[in-house]
């Protein structure tokens, strides 16, 4: 069965106070997103992904060996991606719950501490990819980058916040200060219930 | 002595409008103003920190044995040092009412490794749409085996890194094209086409004799 692009969970303006336009929400859902679902069925059919879950497709065509990753694996991710991103953004005051506040406390001292690790690893991705909070397999919380569409599935981590930082997310809003952009998705546009609903 | 900015932003070799409607003026002008002058300063940034034996060195002599830079720093010399590289030899591979049909000897040679100029054409442009992710699509000659060939590279990661020579560069980053053909890579590189100086290829190519 045929994956789908999914709708945003908010209108397409609805985040543009917030620093993420209506026009840069319709690029990127309608026309990038959709791109990664179309090419994305493409690659798989006839082959034995086929019905196979994102996960699944995800973590089996990972090479962590190769230079460059395969078709299946850039669209297939990227597909994957951008579902938890649209999710982990929303509109409006969205307050830290308490238990995500310890846990970013506990791994990395203070919230204001994980702000600028994450944005100091997205900052610091040499060309386009995303920059995350992890949860590893034992329990504690890690901020790591990735190249591409590579994500926290394919080193076993559990992904509870990604900030897409190619190029084409921050753009027409930001032109090239990425910086700024990644401070405003930390300020304004992350929903951080979502986050914690992760753990 | 301490080392304080070595390279500086190089200049534009024609107006910011001067490649449309191919290529917009505010992509050109943020293009260069902004990206390749972060490349250049977080190159100077870069070099601050490392001996003077590399400091030395000219870029790309530095780019051509990139492995000769400590491990903690490679990642930024390769990154800024092909940044600051590669948009110089872009501006001076495009120019106003360039494109056509190269003559002269990178014609002969383009003919002799690809077999025609359209299917070299149809190569770059259908290898450099399907980059993933940021890079660069580069025509490069390589003196092992004495020929031009196609050579896609990641991010900025320069040619030379690889002992290839640059000829000709199309940059498909996003920020080469996003502002006026989104996510429409492939009509950017077709369009680009139009804006190739062959005269600066042709110079390139003579001097690796």
């Amino acid at each position: 069965m045929a994956f789908e692009l999914p709708d945003l969970p908010y209108a397409h303006d609805a985040l543009a106070g917030a620093g993420m336009s209506k026009e840069t929400l319709e690029y990127h859902h309608d026309l990038h997103h959709n791109a990664y679902v179309t090419n994305g069925n493409a690659a798989i059919a006839g082959t034995e992904w086929d019905g196979k879950s994102l996960e699944e497709i995800i973590g089996g065509t990972y090479d962590a060996s190769a230079v460059a990753q395969n078709g299946i694996f850039n669209n297939i991710s990227q597909l994957w991606n951008h579902n938890q991103f649209w999710e982990m953004m929303g509109p409006g005051e969205s307050k830290m719950p308490g238990e995500l506040e310890a846990a970013l406390t506990e791994s990395f001292g203070s919230v204001d501490e994980f702000k600028a690790q994450f944005s100091a690893a997205g900052a610091g991705q040499f060309g386009s990819g995303w920059c995350w909070l992890v949860k590893n397999a034992d329990g504690g919380l890690a901020v790591t980058k990735t190249e591409n569409g590579v994500n926290p599935l394919c080193f076993g981590q559990t992904a509870l916040l990604g900030c897409d930082v190619w190029e084409h997310s921050y753009y027409i809003d930001f032109r090239n200060k990425r910086p700024a952009y990644l401070s405003n998705f930390l300020d304004n546009l992350v929903n951080w219930e979502n986050v914690a609903s992760r753990m | 002595m301490s080392f304080m900015g070595k390279y500086t932003l190089p200049e534009m070799p024609y107006a910011y409008d001067a490649l449309e409607p191919h290529i917009d003026a505010k992509t050109m002008e943020i293009h260069h103003t902004k990206h390749h002058q972060t490349y250049t300063d977080k190159l100077n940034a870069a070099l601050e920190t490392c001996s003077s034996d590399i400091q030395a060195k000219d870029i790309v002599d530095i780019l051509s044995d990139i492995k000769s830079i400590p491990d903690d720093k490679r990642g930024a010399i390769n990154f800024n040092g092909g940044g600051y590289d590669n948009h110089r030899l872009f501006w001076n591979n495009m120019k106003p009412n360039g494109g056509g049909e190269p003559g002269g000897s990178i014609a002969d040679a383009i003919n002799d490794s690809f077999g025609s100029f359209s299917d070299f054409k149809e190569k770059f442009s259908s290898t450099t749409a399907v980059i993933q992710g940021s890079g660069w699509g580069w025509l490069v000659y390589n003196p092992s085996s004495g020929k031009v060939e196609y050579k896609s590279m990641p991010n900025q990661t320069s040619p030379r890194t690889e002992g290839l020579v640059p000829l000709l560069g199309c940059d498909v980053w996003e920020h080469a094209y996003y502002l006026n053909y989104q996510n429409k890579r492939p009509v950017y590189i077709e369009a680009w086409w139009n804006v190739v100086n062959w005269d600066e290829v042709e110079s390139r190519f003579s001097k690796t004799k």
